[in-house]
């Protein structure tokens, strides 16, 4: 029998039974969207933090204190114990290093802040003038740190914009003088609402040059240093020439955690990927519901179809030509089920993408695939009880009956 | 050449067993013209679907043309069948979907034969049997006569041995019925071989050989010693 014949003849059978057929492309297309939808939301997820670090520069290496124990996966994220200061000096003989543009200490502290007797508890960073271009951090008023000797330091500080809006209402901050734990420090100027960042609401806090910082809340050590490297291929030798650096600062001991962006970066989208992975798993129990539910309806046709199965025999179909054309009918079904359910899909994540324009939500062509195959082989797989019925069924009790 | 040698065939029914055949022996030459009669339950159509192979012998041997084909399997069988066997039946046993062209052009589907092949052969028959104007028509729009035509259409099609026709007319009124004999008598005239199981009298006499079964054997044959 030719391909196009078996085609063609499951193709009539679908279609003079269009009510049947339809629920059942309906349930695969239900099915393969749920896949595409779940795996673009996930995948939107995966690209949303991406793009999340590739904001803060892939040439940053940054140094933590203390040694991480554990060597895998997620390396730096957990800050190491047993930790000996890293130090502002520290991190200032890092600018010795070749291809080393930027170096940015940080300090960050729960803190208070002060102004005619209104008090905010609001997390303080204490840093230097490279912040801003390392945060993307743009002003609504007055101006950012100035480049300074970081060892300085100054009685200035940068604010929120919820910060402003709550110690001074309507009135102006820039040139006010605000009290941060036991100093006082006057507003310079007012940064431009931005909402979340790297975890932290940027709208409600504080900064303050480092070195003021470490006086304010008595710091020895620094929370990390972040530094910048010219060109993307320099981050590793940087990376090694840090390690040897603080170890020779630190008499020879190697008691720092370097972690560069793209690990980090790696480490987040490793995660996010597993995650699609499995929601796109859960998805596919959809499709496996359609087949069962083609295989059911399959079973009721079978026998619903036993005059022509056995007329088919009569005429002269083998068992294996018929048992080819329930499974061509039922993976034609998944078929054009799976390519609906496709385009249900993708206007589902673009249904998601209008509604959350932040989120990248596109289906991984890996997704797409996978659920049209998984379809296919749903469809083909609940179909082959029912065709191996159809095939072994008695030609003559089929033909008797009427 | 149909050669059936002790066949028996047993159908357990509950406890009990029914022998449907006893040491059945019969041979259809080709281009033969048989009637097999008896009343209902006498075996004639588990014979009939022992020849068209529907079915297997419990017992004995069978041979088309020389082969002896119950030492074949399924998709052997099938081969055989389709080749060498057209079947008529009462309830016509058209695929309600497809049109007459479509439902005659069957069996050549089944076989793998390209569609430019099919269609002149399809046409041809349909002209033979003067149903060339219904050719688009689906069962449902067809009269009873109409639709045994397009049967017997898809039991030429292929060119068998043999046509097997299970009470052709059973289920048409007598002048259709008989147009329809006249068409299954005129595919033996051209050298086709006819089974016809009837239990109708009048019709089975038209036959040259006459077997009447009861009770599973064959109690009578007309021109048993011309086959033999």
């Amino acid at each position: 029998m030719r391909g196009g014949d078996v085609v063609r003849f499951g193709w009539r059978s679908l279609s003079s039974h269009r009510a049947r057929t339809l629920l059942m492309v309906l349930a695969m297309a239900i099915g393969s969207a749920s896949v595409v939808v779940l795996t673009s939301l996930g995948e939107g997820a995966r690209r949303y933090v991406r793009d999340q670090f590739e904001a803060l520069g892939t040439n940053l290496i940054v140094v933590f204190p203390g040694r991480a124990e554990t060597s895998g996966g997620m390396g730096g994220v957990l800050s190491g114990r047993t930790p000996r200061d890293l130090t502002l000096d520290d991190a200032l003989s890092l600018l010795q290093i070749r291809g080393v543009t930027s170096v940015m200490p940080l300090n960050l502290v729960a803190g208070e802040i002060w102004h005619s007797g209104r008090r905010r508890d609001i997390p303080v960073v204490g840093s230097t003038s490279e912040l801003q271009h390392l945060w993307h951090l743009s002003m609504a008023q007055g101006h950012f740190l100035e480049a300074q000797d970081p060892r300085r330091a100054i009685p200035v500080c940068v604010i929120g914009s919820k910060v402003r809006d709550e110690l001074f209402g309507t009135g102006p901050a820039v040139g006010e003088w605000v009290r941060i734990g036991d100093r006082r420090f006057r507003v310079v100027g007012v940064l431009a609402p931005k909402g979340q960042f790297v975890g932290l609401d940027i709208d409600e806090l504080a900064i303050i040059p480092v070195t003021s910082a470490q006086m304010v809340f008595n710091l020895q050590s620094l929370l990390r240093v972040a530094i910048e490297v010219e060109r993307h291929e320099d981050v590793k030798p940087v990376r090694d020439e840090v390690l040897k650096t603080l170890a020779r600062r630190h008499d020879g001991e190697e008691d720092v955690t370097v972690v560069t962006e793209d690990a980090v970066a790696s480490t987040f989208d490793k995660i996010l990927l597993a995650l699609t992975l499995a929601i796109g798993g859960i998805g596919s129990i959809s499709l496996a519901v359609a087949g069962i539910l083609i295989m059911n309806v399959m079973l009721v046709a079978v026998s619903q179809r036993t005059g022509e199965i056995g007329l088919l025999k009569a005429i002269g179909a083998s068992p294996l030509q018929i048992r080819l054309l329930f499974i061509a009918e039922a993976a034609m079904l998944s078929a054009v089920g799976g390519v609906a359910g496709l385009a249900i899909g993708q206007a589902g994540s673009l249904a998601i993408r209008w509604i959350y324009p932040e989120l990248p939500a596109y289906a991984p062509v890996w997704a797409v695939a996978a659920s049209l195959g998984v379809a296919l082989v749903t469809g083909i797989l609940f179909s082959l009880l029912p065709a191996r019925r159809a095939a072994r069924l008695e030609a003559a009790a089929a033909l008797a009956r009427r | 050449m149909i050669r059936l040698r002790g066949i028996h065939r047993v159908f357990p029914v509950g406890e009990e067993k029914v022998h449907a055949l006893r040491d059945v022996s019969l041979s259809v030459a080709p281009g033969e013209y048989l009637s097999i009669m008896g009343p209902s339950g006498s075996g004639k159509s588990t014979l009939l679907n022992i020849i068209g192979l529907l079915d297997r012998p419990d017992e004995g041997v069978y041979s088309i043309d020389g082969e002896d084909v119950t030492a074949f399997g399924d998709e052997e069988q099938s081969r055989v069948r389709r080749e060498k066997i057209g079947f008529v039946f009462q309830f016509f046993h058209l695929v309600p979907r497809l049109t007459a062209t479509e439902n005659v052009e069957l069996p050549l589907v089944l076989a793998g034969v390209p569609p430019g092949e099919r269609a002149p052969a399809v046409a041809r028959l349909l002209g033979e049997f003067g149903m060339s104007h219904r050719a688009q028509h689906r069962p449902d729009q067809l009269s009873g006569g109409e639709r045994q035509r397009v049967a017997i259409a898809r039991a030429m099609v292929m060119q068998p041995t043999a046509i097997l026709a299970d009470e052709p007319t059973g289920n048409l009124d007598q002048s259709t019925g008989k147009d329809v004999i006249n068409l299954l008598e005129g595919v033996n005239a051209r050298g086709v071989a006819l089974v016809l199981v009837t239990h109708d009298p009048a019709l089975g006499e038209r036959a040259r050989r006459r077997v009447r079964m009861i009770d599973g054997r064959i109690e009578s044959d007309s021109g048993a010693s011309e086959a033999r």
